[in-house]
């Protein structure tokens, strides 16, 4: 198995005058050809930052040390421009919040044409039968029309789909997917989560799942990285970190979302059973 | 899309209907300011036609005849209906001139004045605004936040002082004032724009840096947009939005503070007529400058208003 | 709030300026080395000397002892067209927050009609209708500035009147209007500081435009803006004239301005961070 990314002892830092705030400290991990790396943490312990560090997606306020390489080419210390060409081709994104992640004042079909413009050198009627292609690839029942609308007309749900579908879109060996349930209903997650299976088992591409929800990770995650105030606490395979977490703030983790999950289930059970019980 | 455009044409009608209101608000203050002067007006007419001796009894009959014995609300609407026919009346100090006629002898020197603002406020605002932002904290940003906040501070008359005196006099680069031919626009109307430049500067750099921070940005950014793409046609674009509302509706404010600068530059605008009437009591020409104003305002506020609805998606979406 | 803007240095800056121009405005009789009526025409455009600290003018009067009178109208009437401004608003502003119904509907469409002509021009027709002369223009300044500020405490006194701590103090029986003066105006204090800072800035050029235009106050009287007024007609012969009331304006209105912006800072400490 070769590392599609291999990340080295990454620390970010804010610059505030001359103090400098650190807000990820040594952080390594490797992603696999075809695997999922989970990054479990709550919200603030830097998960995000750490990703957009490796995207060159933080402004000069920030300072971002350590090695990197993507598919053996290095990412940090590279240039602006070279970084710019693999977001979006090489690399895709999934962003948490499908709402405002779209420019108002764009039509989705105007918004993904820019992008596969900038990647690809399709003409025009090529351009609309490979949107159509993707968000046909996403199940969405009426492509055309959904080219046609504005964000604010569509839901969360969509526009997520329409981001996953874009991320997709130019073959991308790795896509890094920031906390892509949180902001919608959760019949919407459930769809989006099949999504992401899906993916994964074509077997093509590699993932970063960012979440804090224990649950979603269970379903996708080959590998669990946990995070806890800017230092990766925990990593292992899924199955291992779930069962023997060693860092304490995992276990805490862990034991709430089994607490939860027991008495999520004590519930449905109890709804089972008619009337009585049912105020668990 | 016809819904949509149904929509929009109620939007529109809506509006329209809107104004309605505000002009008669308008205009009624107007009225009631020429009812409040103490000189009555069936003797200045008196002496406009310039009766020789002045009798109470022609006084009456003068009343009468102007319909100023009827009640108030009756003179309003007999005059509101002179005013849609574009009767203004005549001036006290020039009884063989109408009001119309004055104002509309001054009106394009000050409309010269005010385009030509218009042009110096869009086309410096916008690119230091913009650069401003893009190159925050930068010592181009810096030299221009300082700028801007000392020319937010400086009297206008002041500032038209000193270019008269720098580029006029000391330079001889440009006529001091008077009207005459393009080159003697020039400072005037950079004068007028001078104070509307910074405030835009600073409401088009503040609203680059909000719309920065959007999530849309990071995401564009995430799929690989070039930098300077992201900034024009998405930053700035989302940013004119709001603020070409606030340039469109500030035209009628750069037509009323020409007032300042043509009685510096010896402008002869309707800004200048204004004041002069000031000091002679002309009232009917003030009533008049009034009333022009109010209703400009009231109508670039619509265009501008309808201008914005029809360009934002969102906008459009809800009113309907 | 208040503890955090007398850390700001600027802001120390700023109200000195302000403190510092009131005092001498205050005391000029007993600051200024002249008579600033006296004239001496054989001693006109005198430079600066021990006698004359910043010269004489086109008739020969003290330049230093002109601009210390000068405060008087320039400050003092624009802090009275403040006060006046912000007492009318309040007083329209609760009236029409509190009460509702047609007494509100009727404050607010004047109130928009004040709002829908440049302040300008209502300042003009109110001087032309009442006749030139300074106490006009304070009395035209009220009168265009107050809807402004009665919106304003009609939002926050709707805001206030359903929040939680004012419906309880009425069911502890407090009467209204005690409620109101008692609690809502200290909330909104903070806010309309901001405001009337950065207003009392604009009065400031207000007043001094129109008495440069000859509306406000009239020739003798020092005045900055009537200052200007004079030595425009000498600018070609003695440009000198213009610098010292052109840069006593600027700096006293950059310190309201600023203080201004220094209150919005201190009393939104998002805004800071950005």
């Amino acid at each position: 198995m070769s590392a599609i990314l291999d990340v080295n002892d990454l620390c970010v830092s804010f610059r505030q005058g001359k103090r400098r705030i650190p807000l990820v400290e040594n952080v390594s991990f490797r992603v696999e050809k075809g695997r999922c790396l989970g990054i479990l943490g709550e919200s603030g312990s830097g998960k995000s930052m750490t990703c957009k560090a490796l995207l060159g997606l933080l402004d000069d306020n920030f300072e971002v040390t350590g090695s990197s390489a993507f598919e053996g080419m290095p990412l940090l210390g590279a240039s602006p421009e070279k970084l710019r060409r693999l977001r979006g081709g090489r690399i895709g994104m999934v962003l948490q919040n499908p709402m405002s992640c779209f420019d108002p004042l764009y039509r989705i079909g105007e918004q993904m044409a820019e992008t596969l413009a900038e990647h690809t050198r399709l003409g025009r009627r090529a351009m609309r039968e490979k949107m159509v292609d993707i968000l046909n690839l996403m199940r969405i029942r009426t492509p055309e029309d959904v080219l046609r609308k504005y964000p604010h007309q569509l839901s969360g749900g969509m526009l997520q789909r329409v981001m996953i579908g874009l991320a997709m879109s130019l073959n991308p060996s790795l896509i890094i997917a920031d906390e892509p349930t949180t902001a919608i209903d959760s019949i919407s997650q459930f769809a989006i989560m099949q999504e992401f299976v899906r993916i994964k088992r074509q077997g093509e591409v590699s993932l970063i799942f960012i979440s804090h929800d224990l649950g979603v990770l269970s379903l996708i995650a080959d590998e669990v990285m946990v995070m806890h105030q800017g230092r990766a606490v925990e990593s292992g395979t899924a199955r291992h970190v779930f069962d023997n977490a060693r860092d304490a703030y995992t276990r805490h983790l862990i034991d709430q979302h089994k607490a939860v999950m027991s008495r999520f289930l004590a519930a449905i059970h109890a709804g089972k059973t008619p009337r009585e019980g049912s105020a668990a | 899309m016809t819904w949509l455009e149904h929509g929009m044409k109620n939007y529109i009608i809506m509006r329209l209907l809107a104004t309605i209101p505000l002009l008669l608000g308008i205009s009624f203050l107007c009225f009631v300011f020429i009812n409040l002067i103490p000189s009555d007006p069936a003797e200045v007419a008196l002496r406009i036609r310039q009766t020789p001796i002045i009798t109470e009894e022609l006084i009456a009959q003068t009343r009468a005849e102007l319909g100023l014995d009827q009640p108030f609300l009756v003179r309003y609407f007999v005059w509101l209906w002179d005013c849609l026919h574009f009767d203004l009346g005549f001036s006290y100090t020039n009884p063989a001139r109408t009001v119309l006629g004055e104002i509309g002898r001054c009106l394009p020197a000050t409309l010269e004045l005010a385009g030509l603002s218009l042009v110096y406020v869009i086309v410096l605002s916008l690119p230091i605004g913009f650069l401003s932002a893009v190159y925050k904290d930068t010592l181009f940003d810096r030299i221009m936040r300082g700028v801007v906040f000392a020319t937010t501070a400086m009297p206008v008359y002041w500032v038209g002082l000193l270019l008269i005196w720098l580029i006029s006099i000391k330079c001889d680069l440009l006529p001091t004032s008077g009207y005459g031919g393009f080159s003697s626009l020039i400072l005037p109307a950079f004068t007028v724009a001078l104070s509307y430049i910074s405030t835009y500067i600073r409401l088009i750099r503040n609203n680059m840096l909000e719309n920065m921070r959007e999530d849309y940005v990071l995401y564009a950014q995430a799929r690989g947009l070039k930098q300077r793409a992201i900034l024009v046609r998405h930053i700035l674009k989302n940013s004119l939005q709001s603020c070409v509302t606030a340039i469109g509706m500030s035209i009628p404010q750069l037509i009323a503070g020409t007032i300042v600068v043509e009685n510096v530059f010896a402008w002869p605008g309707v800004g200048r007529l204004c004041i002069a009437s000031i000091f002679n009591r002309d009232y009917p020409v003030i009533q008049a400058y009034v009333l022009l104003v109010g209703v400009l305002f009231v109508f670039f506020n619509l265009a501008f208003d309808i201008l914005q609805y029809v360009a934002d998606p969102r906008l459009r979406e809800r009113k309907s | 709030m208040l503890q955090q803007l007398f850390k700001n240095p600027v802001a120390l800056l700023c109200m000195g300026i302000v403190l510092l121009t009131a005092l001498l405005g205050i005391f000029a009789p007993l600051v200024a080395p002249n008579d600033p009526y006296a004239n001496d025409i054989l001693n006109k455009f005198a430079g600066p000397s021990w006698q004359f600290p910043l010269g004489t003018d086109q008739l020969g009067r003290c330049v230093f002892s002109r601009m210390l009178y000068g405060i008087r109208p320039t400050l003092f009437l624009s802090l009275l067209t403040m006060l006046g401004t912000i007492g009318l608003g309040v007083v329209m502003g609760i009236t029409a927050g509190y009460f509702r119904g047609t007494v509100d509907e009727i404050i607010m469409r004047v109130v928009d009609v004040m709002l829908s002509f440049p302040s300008q021009i209502i300042i003009l027709a109110v001087v032309a209708l009442l006749g030139v002369d300074i106490r006009n223009v304070v009395i035209a300044s009220i009168f265009i500035k107050w809807a402004w500020y009665a919106r304003m405490i009609r939002t926050a006194t709707i805001k206030y009147t359903n929040m939680n701590f004012v419906l309880f103090s009425r069911s502890i029986g407090s009467g209204n209007f005690y409620i109101l003066t008692r609690h809502m105006l200290p909330c909104i204090a903070a806010e309309l500081a901001v405001l009337a800072s950065l207003d009392t800035g604009w009065a400031i050029l207000n007043i001094s435009t129109l008495s440069f235009l000859g509306l406000g106050v009239q020739a003798p009287t020092p005045e900055w803006g009537a200052m200007l007024n004079e030595a425009k007609n000498v600018m070609v012969s003695n440009p000198e004239q213009m610098i010292v009331p052109g840069i006593a304006v600027v700096v006293l209105v950059g310190a309201f301005n600023m203080l201004g912006d220094c209150l919005r800072d201190a009393l939104d400490p998002k805004a800071v961070r950005q």
